[in-house]
């Protein structure tokens, strides 16, 4: 399937775009991290939460949705 | 004309809101880029009793964002300073300045005195702070944060809704996540969130329109873009009292 994926904050800077399309094959949000992580090996130890269908899921949910978005937080004030 | 008369002339608010405004006692948590449109549009907005914490000092390099100060300010106590520039713009309103930090051994009496805490904060181990005060004493927390030209916004712990521990159950890695002051932010960002979060105080304690609950915004200024993302309450309570009042809230801890 096609992902649509949004990128926020630092996770946009190591991405270099906001938003994306990717294939994913199948699988859980663990299965998502594993290709982000080959694709942008700079994400490995930022953290982030990821939302399917603009509903924030754990590793463990299965990807179904058609958009996704990656929402590291933000400190500053 | 008074000095409320436009919010009066508003059904949603008219003399029975304003006097609610009057009677509503928020905390604001930082007086930076984000507290200061904060303040200043609460001040206009007559709420009756406003609390500033701030430990820091005005420095040259707020003035760009922290539009509440003068170059007159710098190296004055922001908490205080705010309080001056804040009592000149409404002498009607009660202002308690606390030049100091929020720490586990203030928090809970300072989120007991007020309605409404406010999260304008710097740095994660305060909003973590203010997270769990907030949870122990059952108030709303109105949250923005900003990274240089994005902004996150919005309420937790609102009628025992989602909390910051339920977005970001742990904060990042020490260092991980940079500051404003190692990356720098585009000056009107922090007015644009700020001014939102003033405006949820409002809400909320007018009790009108539809809070920002269970909703986390993004607001992206290069593109001029909101998304919106659904939170669902995950974590209950973290502390009990005697392990809140003793916990020491640094990085590696939390």
């Amino acid at each position: 399937m096609t992902l649509n994926i949004k990128y926020f904050g630092l996770i946009a800077e190591i991405t270099n775009c906001n938003e994306e399309t990717l294939d994913f094959s199948e699988g859980s949000g663990s299965c998502l991290l594993e290709l982000l992580f080959q694709k942008y090996p700079a994400l490995v130890g930022i953290d982030f939460q990821i939302a399917q269908d603009h509903k924030i899921i754990s590793k463990n949910t299965m990807i179904t949705g058609a958009e996704l978005a990656l929402l590291p937080p933000f400190s500053g004030g | 004309m008074g000095r409320y008369d436009r919010h009066i002339m508003l059904k949603e608010v008219g003399h029975e809101g304003q006097l609610e405004l009057s009677n509503a006692k928020v905390l604001i948590v930082g007086a930076g880029g984000l507290g200061c449109p904060i303040l200043q549009y609460l001040t206009a907005a007559g709420v009756g009793t406003i609390g500033i914490i701030d430990f820091d000092v005005v420095e040259i390099s707020n003035l760009q964002r922290q539009i509440l100060f003068k170059t007159s300010d710098i190296g004055i106590n922001k908490a205080l300073a705010a309080k001056k520039q804040l009592q000149d713009l409404n002498p009607t309103i009660t202002i308690e300045a606390y030049p100091e930090r929020l720490t586990s051994k203030n928090a809970l009496q300072l989120c007991a005195a007020y309605d409404v805490v406010v999260d304008g904060t710097d740095n994660f181990v305060t909003r973590y702070l203010i997270n769990d005060a907030v949870v122990k004493t059952g108030k709303p927390q109105v949250y923005g944060a900003i990274f240089k030209f994005e902004g996150q916004l919005s309420v937790f712990n609102y009628q025992a809704g989602p909390t910051y521990r339920c977005l970001f159950p742990t904060p990042p890695e020490a260092g991980s996540i940079p500051s404003c002051s190692e990356v720098g932010v585009v000056g009107v960002l922090p007015g644009i969130i700020g001014t939102q979060q003033a405006n949820e105080v409002i809400k909320i304690i007018l009790g009108i329109g539809k809070v920002l609950s269970g909703r986390l915004m993004i607001y992206n200024a290069l593109q001029s873009s909101f998304t919106e993302i659904k939170l669902n309450k995950t974590v209950v309570e973290v502390f009990n009292k005697e392990e809140f009042l003793k916990f020491d809230y640094q990085m590696g801890n939390l």
